[in-house]
């Protein structure tokens, strides 16, 4: 017992670098991991609250662009309330129903990041105001991200520019789904994979959320194609995708709740023991 | 020592208000920020108890991380150096280091210049791969870490000389 005793006197140093190194590697290993496995994070008080009073005062610097693109976004909006009345008195009773499933928060970036590979962002708003883990990011001008980890008055984001994310993409065109992930080459490009060969796909399509994903409705703009190419190991093609958005400089987003994801979770979670 | 404790205290908390605020915001060419808050490490007295710094190292890299949102890459990266760092001594002071006093903020001699040279590329150097982490962004990860380590040396000197106490 007194040499254990000695071991540990002698070694005290030696044996709390261990301790911590263990404890700073196991957190490096998980956050590298999987999804919303991430311990450390920006979503709390202090960084929370620092990166607020940053954002408040780099705000000030930025306030005509900002204004200028919500100017923007509310000439597009009402270019679309102009042009289709008709269409919305027409429109089908479920798609009009279906409108109501998906609730906006508005919410504001406080800390943005794009130069490593993985990628996070801090929001200002948190389960007080609604957000839960899962639901998606889109700014005026197309997606952002998806919620990470949620604290009571901040979020963080998993942004596109992130080697974790992934995303249900299509071409507008000819709705042709892929996925969207991204190769931490460049801030401006994503790249969508897994095209099919048999898509005609060509430089200068849109590409939009698809469908599939439960996070993003349909039809949100993500980007245009820049360049295509060809996997020749797996004969599906991959696409540059140049973001609309400007991920380098973000303030205004939107936060995206789908009401039924609770209930389609459920449904997917009962049927998953059977297949 | 209650004043080194102090000084100590006031350093780690200014040198991350430092990095937070200002030199995490840098992105020369769009992605090399300098990493100037090692200097706490560096500058920590050095004939002190050991365990104190690698505590002090840990927790100065575990609140980077939650900044940074980087996992625990910083802590990491801080508490090798930290652990390493009598090691750097030896190299660049000569083995006797411990019976002179070194003091690391003073004027720039070669030993000094070689040892902040070589903590902040081992450190940015472990930084980088915990945070790159795959082997195909192998070649980024030692891109960034040149340009990083001579970033950070040019802003760590000039901090160095900025607030070098003017007694004499």
């Amino acid at each position: 017992m007194q040499q254990i005793f000695n071991f540990i006197f002698k070694n005290s140093n030696r044996l709390l670098f261990l301790l911590l190194l263990i404890t700073s590697l196991t957190l490096v290993v998980q956050s590298h991991s999987y999804h919303r496995s991430q311990v450390v994070n920006s979503a709390n008080i202090l960084s929370g609250n620092v990166y607020e009073q940053i954002n408040e005062i780099e705000t000030y610097f930025r306030l005509k662009q900002q204004n200028d693109k919500l100017a923007q976004e509310n000439a597009a909006l009402r270019k679309l309330l102009f042009n289709q009345k008709d269409s919305v008195f027409n429109l089908p009773k479920d798609s009009v129903k279906g409108y109501d499933k998906i609730e906006v928060i508005q919410s504001k970036i406080i800390n943005n990041s794009y130069n490593v590979p993985e990628n996070y962002l801090t929001i200002n708003s948190g389960s007080l105001k609604g957000v839960k883990p899962d639901m998606g990011v889109i700014s005026s001008q197309g997606i952002v991200g998806v919620i990470e980890k949620v604290s009571s008055n901040y979020a963080t984001v998993i942004s596109v520019l992130n080697i974790k994310s992934k995303i249900n993409a299509k071409v507008k065109r000819t709705n042709h789904f892929g996925s969207l992930i991204w190769t931490a080459k460049n801030a401006g490009y994503v790249q969508l994979v897994e095209i099919p060969r048999l898509a005609s796909v060509r430089k200068g399509d849109t590409i939009v959320t698809g469908g599939i994903s439960k996070i993003f409705p349909e039809n949100i703009p993500v980007g245009i194609i820049d360049k295509i190419y060809m996997d020749t190991k797996t004969n599906y093609y991959t696409v540059d995708v140049r973001l609309f958005n400007d991920m380098t400089n973000l303030n205004h987003v939107y936060i995206i709740n789908n009401k039924d994801i609770d209930e389609i979770n459920k449904l997917e979670a009962e049927t998953k023991p059977n297949e | 020592m209650n004043s080194t404790l102090l000084f100590n205290i006031i350093r780690f908390v200014f040198l991350i208000a430092a990095q937070v605020i200002i030199f995490n915001n840098i992105n020369l060419f769009g992605f090399l920020n300098p990493y100037p808050y090692i200097l706490f490490i560096l500058l920590y007295p050095v004939n002190t108890n050991k365990s104190g710094l690698l505590i002090a190292s840990f927790f100065l890299g575990l609140t980077m991380d939650i900044f940074s949102n980087s996992g625990g890459v910083h802590a990491t990266a801080c508490l090798i150096l930290a652990q390493i760092r009598p090691a750097f001594f030896r190299f660049a002071f000569g083995l006797s280091y411990e019976y002179q006093t070194i003091k690391i903020n003073d004027r720039l001699s070669p030993e000094r210049f070689t040892f902040i040279f070589i903590s902040i590329l081992t450190h940015h150097l472990l930084l980088f791969l915990l945070e790159f982490f795959k082997f195909d962004f192998i070649l980024d990860a030692l891109l960034r870490t040149i340009g990083t380590t001579v970033f950070t040396l040019l802003v760590s000197i000039l901090i160095i000389y900025l607030f070098k106490p003017t007694k004499k």
